[in-house]
């Protein structure tokens, strides 16, 4: 099992962030790669540029200690826990963290790899919104 | 009418495999041929001994630790200059036909333009950095991408999935279920790595090459120039060439290296003398790096495996020639052949029983630092056939390119461009050559540095998982061509030593902007 993390500090309010990833169909706005999804319920279904769909499972959507939580049950997958956690820092200062923890190891290397990319595009859209507060 | 460029590349190709370098396997008399028009280099190393660290130094003309790719997975930062990019600004057309592998393959989101490509077509305005002037992707105006098997999103893949996906379970599965490098066997002798592919050869990825590239070319127009970089993915593993071919090279009557100790007891010794994860990796203790399978051990490589093995990659670099024949044919037909430039070469070597072993690693001997590089200036220019001797390294080969479109070098490349022979060698200082490697996956690093001269092979290993900075390697090139003996500690070549060791300190000083390193985002 492999875990693995990256972080990016923001300039923009806890909630300017968590607004950004607290609704599970706005990840094609902010995970690069993902092209459209399908929520129903607690499955979500992600479709990637390649046509690889993906669905998942959400485990939690905390917007008191402002965390989500979810799991691919691909069965590429034997397991996988990804979490992003928004953490206070300052009234316009969060640190946002992203956590992929899975089995096959290489391919959480590849979601984790993602995830990266991911936070920078989160960073964008929330300091965007954050200026024009 | 100016220097069109025809650039070669092949993966993984030891620099013995060809006829012209001493290679008894494989019949090469394309590249021979071209060598004997030429120049033949004796002595080319990478600047990395992995496919994406060493094919950014092929395009931007810069070392892994300033291009910033410093291990496979870690893609090029979308904005690194591009040879290619000056070319076209310059007027060239530009093409990269083959195995690319600037960015990782392993991309489920295709996140990676590589692997978007053949799913949208040419992108345009939708990659952000796209301005109108750097072509389809960093300065190729054309791409057609292919690696080593029919999974995934590139264009052979796609290509044989969609018109003849009778043929895909053919092909060697290159992951195993848990995406780790296959351990899997097959063949006669059980290596891994090794399945017989029942695809007709015209339908196998190293025709391909030659025919997408073939048709590039028929397109352009008569007096423009152009730079094509026809790219094979063999002879990479796995080894699975069209079945067809494997008579070629009966494996049963293939020799065993030269460096290949045939008793348990003498490999070890010869490993137990290098720094300790060598036999770490033989043992199965250690895999330190993605680019050789995670659940094999090299000490189960028996005699019959790397003679298969071996034989099966000589059928690889015969078709390879083959194919790279019908593009100069092809160029012939266009009336070109005065005014074409043909550069050969690979992006880092192979193990092929060297040792015991077998793929490569961050292990900086000849096996995987040696490859074959030959220049066939146009022969319009008049240059004189030769053998150059002094060491060069592949960080030339941009400089190289700009040299013959009559381009300036610019700051950011880091080589200079080839020498045509030893005397401008020696003019111009091409007295060493510096291999990095940096990989940290999965709680493992090791970072090593080597130097080679015409006389010796010098490593450091940096502290890491594996090291703790004492460690090192020197090879006497001339007494010990084989790097069988580790002169490290010897007080007889302690100025040697020391010499090298200033060397690469030079190297790691060297002036220059470096990139931010990039970030990991998949094994491969």
């Amino acid at each position: 099992m492999a875990s693995l993390r990256h972080e990016r500090r923001i300039k923009a309010s806890v909630e300017e962030v968590w607004d950004v990833v607290k609704r599970p169909e706005s990840i094609p706005t902010w995970f690069p790669g993902i092209v459209s999804c399908t929520v129903d319920g607690d499955v979500r279904v992600i479709r990637t540029v390649t046509g690889l769909e993906m669905p998942e499972r959400i485990m939690t959507i905390d917007s008191s200690i402002h965390r989500f939580a979810y799991r691919i049950t691909s069965p590429l997958y034997r397991f996988h826990l990804g979490v992003i956690d928004v953490i206070e820092i300052g009234p316009r200062d969060s640190l946002c963290v992203y956590s992929t923890t899975a089995v096959p190891d290489a391919l959480a290397l590849i979601i984790a790899g993602g995830t990266h990319g991911a936070l920078l595009e989160i960073q964008r859209i929330a300091e965007s919104h954050s200026q024009e507060a | 009418m100016g220097r069109k460029i025809l650039f070669i590349t092949t993966d993984q190709q030891r620099y013995d495999t060809l006829g012209v370098n001493g290679g008894t396997l494989s019949r090469t008399p394309v590249l021979d041929g071209l060598a004997a028009e030429g120049i033949r280099f004796e002595r080319c190393q990478p600047t990395s001994v992995v496919c994406m660290p060493s094919r950014a130094s092929m395009l931007t003309g810069q070392f892994p630790s300033t291009h910033g790719a410093w291990m496979n997975g870690v893609a090029l930062a979308i904005d690194a200059p591009s040879v290619a990019e000056n070319l076209k600004d310059a007027g060239y057309a530009t093409a990269l036909i083959g195995k690319a592998h600037f960015e990782p393959f392993m991309d489920v989101f295709g996140r990676f333009a590589e692997n978007s490509l053949a799913n949208l077509g040419i992108p345009t305005i939708e990659q952000p950095w796209f301005d109108g002037r750097r072509g389809a992707h960093r300065g190729f105006d054309h791409l057609e991408f292919a690696t080593h098997g029919v999974m995934g999103p590139l264009h052979y893949a796609k290509w044989i999935r969609e018109f003849h996906p009778e043929v895909v379970d053919g092909f060697y599965q290159v992951v195993d279920q848990d995406f780790n490098v296959n351990a899997g066997g097959g063949g006669d002798s059980g290596a891994p790595q090794v399945k017989f592919n029942d695809v007709p050869r015209e339908w196998y990825h190293t025709d391909w090459v030659a025919d997408r590239t073939i048709a590039w070319l028929d397109a352009q127009d008569s007096e423009r120039e152009w730079f094509c970089w026809m790219s094979f993915p063999d002879p990479h593993h796995p080894w699975d060439p069209p079945k067809s071919e494997i008579s070629r090279v009966p494996w049963r009557e293939v020799p065993l290296p030269q460096n290949y100790p045939e008793s348990a007891s003498q490999r070890e010794s010869l490993l137990d003398q290098k720094a300790r994860h060598w036999r770490a990796w033989y043992d199965g203790r250690v895999v330190s790096n993605y680019e050789a399978p995670a659940h094999w051990a090299p000490a189960t490589l028996t005699p019959d495996q790397v003679r298969e093995v071996n034989a099966l990659n000589a059928v690889e670099v015969e078709l390879i020639d083959e194919a790279i024949g019908r593009v100069m044919g092809a160029i012939a037909r266009r009336g070109w052949s005065d005014d074409v430039d043909v550069i050969f070469t690979t992006d880092h070597g192979e193990f092929q029983g060297d040792f015991g072993l077998l793929f490569k690693g961050p292990y900086h001997v000849d096996a995987l630092m040696r490859l074959p590089l030959i220049w066939r200036p146009a022969p319009s220019v008049g240059v004189a056939a030769g053998v150059v001797h002094e060491p060069v390294s592949l960080v030339s080969l941009a400089a190289t390119f700009l040299e013959v479109a009559g381009q300036p070098t610019p700051d950011w490349v880091e080589g200079a461009p080839l020498p045509v022979d030893d005397e401008d060698a020696r003019r111009r200082s091409f007295e060493s050559t510096a291999t990095e490697w940096d990989s940290d996956l999965f709680g493992i690093d090791v970072h090593v540095r080597s130097i080679v001269t015409r006389g010796h092979l010098y490593t450091e290993y940096r502290p890491g998982t594996m090291h703790d900075g004492t460690e090192g390697e020197l090879y006497d090139l001339s007494n010990d061509p084989m790097q069988r003996e580790n002169r490290f500690d010897d007080p007889a070549l302690s100025d040697v030593r020391e010499e090298l060791s200033e060397r690469l300190r030079d190297h790691e000083e060297r002036p220059g902007e470096r990139a931010t390193p990039g970030i990991l985002t998949a094994p491969v």
